[in-house]
């Protein structure tokens, strides 16, 4: 193709997002376009998987049927969207096998907020509403993104995690109105998990160098600065109504920007995480290796028994 | 009577919660995202029965207790769930024939469990019954993969058959009170069905190449409350939050 037809093919692919028409598998795309998305979703993918651990901790302790089965289900939830989100990002010409191989090479990222431990019960509370409540933010922004598969994507995912952070939240509330204990061991999971919850939203926008070219292809369509400040506005209000104190001695409502003013996020700690060096960096992948490896002579069974089968009568009813 | 009924949904329920503890500690670390979603699956309906079991035991006993208090506040020997299910995950091979030997024996328990006398066992067996028979197919499909697939996964499934068979046999296994209620229609005669469970579990072997072992010795005693030694850790795990914060609300 000479430069002047992919010149014209590109004009027409922007035209086609500026009007707000999806971008479908078989469709041209720009190179850089094909990888960024790649790079998102199964960002997005792996951050589902990984995010499993955390909670999957708690499901054998959960303190009554009803929370164990709702957990139970919050994770199986999570591993579908996991499912979900590999197999739009496959659509761009990728295989699961070579994503997956990503994240345990450590050469993929995920979100870093699933290298905090969940210690206690109320960290299920936490999570939920924080931690989900801070993915809608970033997720129901992409809705109208241009990329079709995901778009779809975006829209059953964005349901089932806003049942999760009510979930979450009626958590937090039941403990809320429980005993000393009780509110102890909710308040002790606000405080540690707040500040990684706003460090969700990625580095400041000024430091954010894939933010412009991100907005043309409506992959974002919020800046990280933004998002943060609506997440806040939102979860203030939450946490006082059932009692909750934000650890942050610096917010404060400002009434000319009708917004709440906030304290400085550790970006050290932030860069630290990012860069591997977490709490849980080491086990989280150390867990999914662990999977991937003592899975494979399953997933070789299953191939293996597939090709023998073509030519086999009926089997045994149980 | 109540005592006895009581006790009888107890023995029918903890196989259930038992089980549905060992899916759960796998959740997020299965061999593929599909098996991991499936398996937890499992667990989920096997804990959705658990509840509407307790539901109605506690609805019997009355007072203070709850499916919580019948779930995660008895002793290790009043729970009388098969040794069977409380057999740990040792790999994949395990956790599929594990769930294949009780699979094929709870779908047919169901289904005569959905003829009681005793219409709340009945309505929940009704229910239910749906979810055994897609617990069923996903684990015999399994034992055909790995016992016909590759070398190494026929191995494995030969060898957690050899060490699982010998907890099959107290599946079927009685007590006094029990049969008493079999007697008056409420509780399943599991007898019935105990030679139609072996030639179908046999057959599935033999589709899967896999040698049925040549048991002469059963093991048994958790439908007596006597457990193996795995059985404390587990409950050492599921009632962690009830035990060490008693009388909350959660």
């Amino acid at each position: 193709m000479s430069e002047m037809e992919i010149k014209s093919l590109e004009e027409r692919f922007n035209q086609r997002i500026a009007n707000d028409e999806k971008i479908e598998a078989k469709d041209w795309m720009p190179e850089k376009y094909r990888k960024t998305h790649i790079r998102q979703i199964s960002q997005h993918a792996h951050s589902e998987i990984v995010g499993m651990l955390p909670e999957g901790n708690w499901i054998t302790r959960c303190p009554t049927l009803r929370r164990k089965v709702a957990l139970l289900a919050k994770v199986q939830d999570e591993g579908g969207h996991g499912l979900y989100l590999y197999s739009a990002a496959e659509t761009l010409g990728i295989s699961r096998e070579e994503l997956i191989e990503q994240l345990l090479s450590g050469e993929a990222k995920y979100s870093s907020i699933f290298n905090y431990p969940a210690l206690t019960w109320a960290d299920m509370g936490a999570i939920g509403w924080l931690v989900d409540g801070a993915a809608i933010m970033n997720q129901v922004a992409l809705i109208n993104t241009s990329y079709g598969p995901y778009s779809r994507a975006m829209i059953r995912i964005c349901k089932e995690e806003s049942f999760h952070q009510r979930q979450g939240y009626e958590i937090m509330m039941a403990l809320m109105n429980g005993t000393q204990d009780q509110r102890d061991m909710a308040q002790d999971a606000l405080n540690r998990w707040w500040w990684p919850s706003l460090m969700m939203f990625g580095p400041r926008d000024a430091e954010s160098p894939n933010t412009e070219q991100s907005m043309r292809w409506k992959l974002k369509r919020k800046t990280n600065d933004e998002l943060r400040q609506a997440f806040v506005d939102q979860t203030v209000p939450q946490a006082e109504l059932i009692g909750l104190r934000i650890p942050d001695d610096k917010l404060k409502w400002n009434e000319d920007r009708k917004h709440y003013d906030f304290g400085d996020i550790d970006w050290e700690e932030f860069w630290q995480v990012v860069n591997g060096h977490g709490p849980c960096n080491k086990q989280r992948l150390e867990a999914r290796r662990k999977a991937h490896e003592e899975g494979a002579w399953v997933r070789d069974a299953a191939m293996a028994y597939a090709e023998k089968q073509s030519n086999k009568p009926l089997r045994v009813a149980v | 009577m109540s005592k006895a009924l009581i006790q009888y949904i107890c023995t029918v329920a903890d196989n259930n919660l038992i089980l549905g503890q060992r899916l759960g500690e796998l959740c997020g670390h299965g061999p593929n995202i599909e098996t991991d979603i499936a398996l937890t699956n499992i667990g989920l309906d096997l804990f959705g029965q658990v509840r509407s079991y307790f539901q109605y035991a506690a609805k019997l006993e009355g007072g203070n207790s709850s499916e919580d208090t019948f779930a995660f506040l008895r002793k290790e020997n009043e729970y009388k769930n098969v040794l069977l299910v409380e057999q740990p995950n040792t790999d994949f091979a395990y956790t599929i024939l594990r769930q294949f030997l009780y699979d094929v024996y709870h779908i047919r328990f169901m289904e005569h469990l959905q003829q009681s006398n005793d219409e709340t066992l009945a309505a929940i067996a009704a229910k239910g019954v749906k979810e055994v028979a897609y617990h069923a197919r996903f684990s015999a499909d399994w034992v055909r993969r790995l016992g016909d697939g590759t070398k190494e996964s026929h191995r494995r499934a030969q060898q957690a058959l050899d060490d699982l068979y010998t907890y099959t046999d107290e599946l079927f296994h009685h007590n006094e009170s029990e049969l008493n209620l079999v007697n008056e229609g409420i509780a399943v005669n599991t007898a019935q069905f105990k030679s139609d469970y072996y030639q179908t579990i046999h057959a599935v072997f033999s589709e899967a190449t896999l040698q049925v072992p040549d048991q002469k010795y059963f093991l048994k005693g958790g439908k007596k409350g006597i457990h193996s030694e795995h059985m404390g850790y587990i409950l050492t795990e599921m009632q962690y939050m009830q035990r060490t914060y008693p009388n909350m609300q959660w």
